[in-house]
């Protein structure tokens, strides 16, 4: 038993060697002894897709350095950096969780916006109930899943709402974007307020409406070198690729809209 | 020194038995039990003390609170006794009956216990949603739609719950054996009578038991719930869909909601379960 204990930590720690032996072999195989370093990013769910391709790209520019992603909802990733997670660039999906880390002073200078989304009205391929306006998604016999007021699509679906004087009466406000998809996709809700992206992320499945007052509440994604970060200089560059020409092709493919100021 | 002591334990074990004082526990026993009820306990502890205690009241006594501990009070009732009233025969079933293939019926009503509840959301909305197997009759037959209904709520906490039920009762079940039903029996009793005056009253604490335990589970129940049934006020968003909803714009709020299912699931498990039960699986 005490044995067989004894196998099981020396075989951790033959793993733990080999992880930590990974970057100090390339270490030599460098020479230099200049790279091999680790960045570490904060972002959004919603960029997902993107911020893995733009990572993938960074590394080639930048041989030995490896990008690891934390892709989880705005607010957990600002409460998990506040908290001393080791971030060393925070993509916010708006500027309200980008400002709790802000705020704290945690952030090096002034967070820039790289893109904005806005919503559009995902449903089932075809658009069989043929909505064709926000008004139309009050319709009683249109089944409507929006985002909870609570989290960022929800408070521009409310945002939406007050500036058209339209009631919309959903039969569920849920705790993310994707849960709205997914019941829109399933065939269960005939409509949903969901982001540009996320539906051109679901080609095939969904098929996306646009509707003129989704101008009135633009999601602004910021961006900023986290001041704890121990590499600051490739997380500045990090940076600057995503708001780059690089970054901004990428980006836009994927549906993301380009800030007013730039 | 380590290596000794289970042997040591073990001998000591040997001489109780011998000398017939009952079995003793061997004192290694502590360290990892310990460990293990403060892994179970202290989080708990950390959620108490992170709690703003002076926005307490207001929080815990706003109007989305309330609905929703009313809307999780009911539908877990509602989904308790559902569990009773077809879980409890399953599990008469399932100790007794002699059906082929039992093996494989118990592992099937396991299920639930093992699976991660948002696949079980995902699977009851591809039975039940709009487009499954059987929601698309209800849906052109009858015009009743399932999803984002309270309906779906108590669904989903009964698939969830149904096999903490099934498992306290079997085992109750089996630990009671058949003794007193045979001679009730041989005295003349019908099968209907002996299972209402023999079989029930035997296993009741362990029903009870399952019940609570049931219910406990059906208060918790998240996962399966966003999956299948959504999430609105007064309808479908009971206390864990509001934790979480809370946690992203005020935390005291998702805090001092957290505590009251705390409070509450321990009230019910303290204050309802037998004691009797407690020997029992």
């Amino acid at each position: 038993m005490r044995r067989m204990l004894g196998a099981v930590i020396a075989g951790l720690g033959l793993v733990l060697a080999a992880c930590g032996g990974g970057s100090a072999g390339s270490d030599a195989a460098e020479g230099s002894g200049a790279s091999d370093q680790t960045l570490t990013v904060f972002a959004a769910a919603s960029l997902t897709e993107t911020f893995t391709e733009l990572g993938k790209r960074f590394e080639t520019d930048h041989p030995g350095v490896t990008v690891r992603f934390n892709f989880a909802g705005s607010s957990n990733l600002a409460q998990q950096i506040v908290s001393g997670a080791p971030a060393d660039v925070f993509a916010s999906a708006n500027t309200k969780q980008m400002g709790v880390v802000a705020d704290k002073a945690m952030i090096v200078g002034e967070p820039q916006v790289f893109v904005t989304n806005r919503l559009q009205i995902a449903v089932a391929p075809g658009n069989p109930k043929g909505v064709a306006s926000f008004a139309d998604l009050a319709e009683p016999e249109t089944t409507l899943v929006v985002c909870a007021p609570q989290v960022p699509c929800g408070s521009a679906t409310q945002k939406v709402e007050q500036a058209t004087g339209v009631d919309l009466k959903p039969v569920s406000e849920e705790p993310d974007v994707r849960s709205v998809l997914g019941k829109v996709i399933s065939g269960n809700a005939d409509a949903g307020l969901v982001y540009v992206t996320d539906v051109a992320a679901e080609k095939g499945k969904v098929d996306g409406v646009n509707f003129p007052e989704a101008e009135k509440a633009i999601n602004d994604y910021p961006i900023g070198v986290v001041t704890s970060s121990k590499n600051q200089e490739l997380a500045t560059q990090f940076v600057e690729l995503v708001r780059g020409e690089v970054g901004a092709k990428v980006l836009e493919t994927a549906g993301f809209g380009t800030p007013a100021g730039s | 020194m380590t290596a000794t002591l289970p042997a040591q334990a073990d001998a000591e074990r040997k001489a109780h038995d011998r000398h017939d004082i009952g079995i003793g526990l061997p004192r290694w026993l502590w360290l990892p039990a310990v460990a293990a009820f403060t892994l179970v306990a202290l989080p708990v502890v950390g959620l108490a003390l992170e709690a703003d205690w002076a926005r307490m009241p207001e929080l815990l006594l706003s109007e989305s609170a309330l609905t929703a501990l009313r809307l999780s009070l009911e539908t877990a009732g509602i989904s308790t006794l559902l569990c009773v009233l077809f879980g409890g025969p399953l599990a008469a079933i399932l100790a007794r009956s002699r059906l082929p293939g039992l093996r494989v019926l118990r592992s099937l009503v396991l299920l639930p216990l093992v699976l991660p509840p948002v696949v079980g959301g995902l699977a009851l909305l591809f039975t039940v949603g709009r487009t499954g197997l059987i929601g698309q009759a209800l849906h052109l037959w009858f015009g009743i739609t399932i999803p984002f209904t309270t309906a779906a709520v108590i669904l989903a906490q009964t698939f969830v719950a149904m096999p903490f039920l099934v498992v306290s009762l079997e085992g109750a079940l089996r630990t009671a054996g058949q003794r007193y039903e045979a001679v009730a029996a041989t005295l003349g009793a019908s099968a209907g009578l002996v299972f209402r005056r023999v079989t029930v009253p035997l296993v009741l604490p362990g029903l009870v038991s399952g019940a609570v335990l049931a219910f406990a589970r059906a208060m918790g129940e998240f996962g399966a719930t966003i999956a299948f049934a959504g999430s609105l006020e007064g309808t479908t968003r009971t206390l864990p869909l509001l934790v979480y909803l809370e946690r992203e714009v005020d935390i005291d709020s998702a805090i001092a909601l957290s505590l009251m299912i705390v409070v509450v699931s321990l009230l019910v498990i303290v204050v309802l379960r037998p004691r009797g039960a407690e020997g029992l699986r």
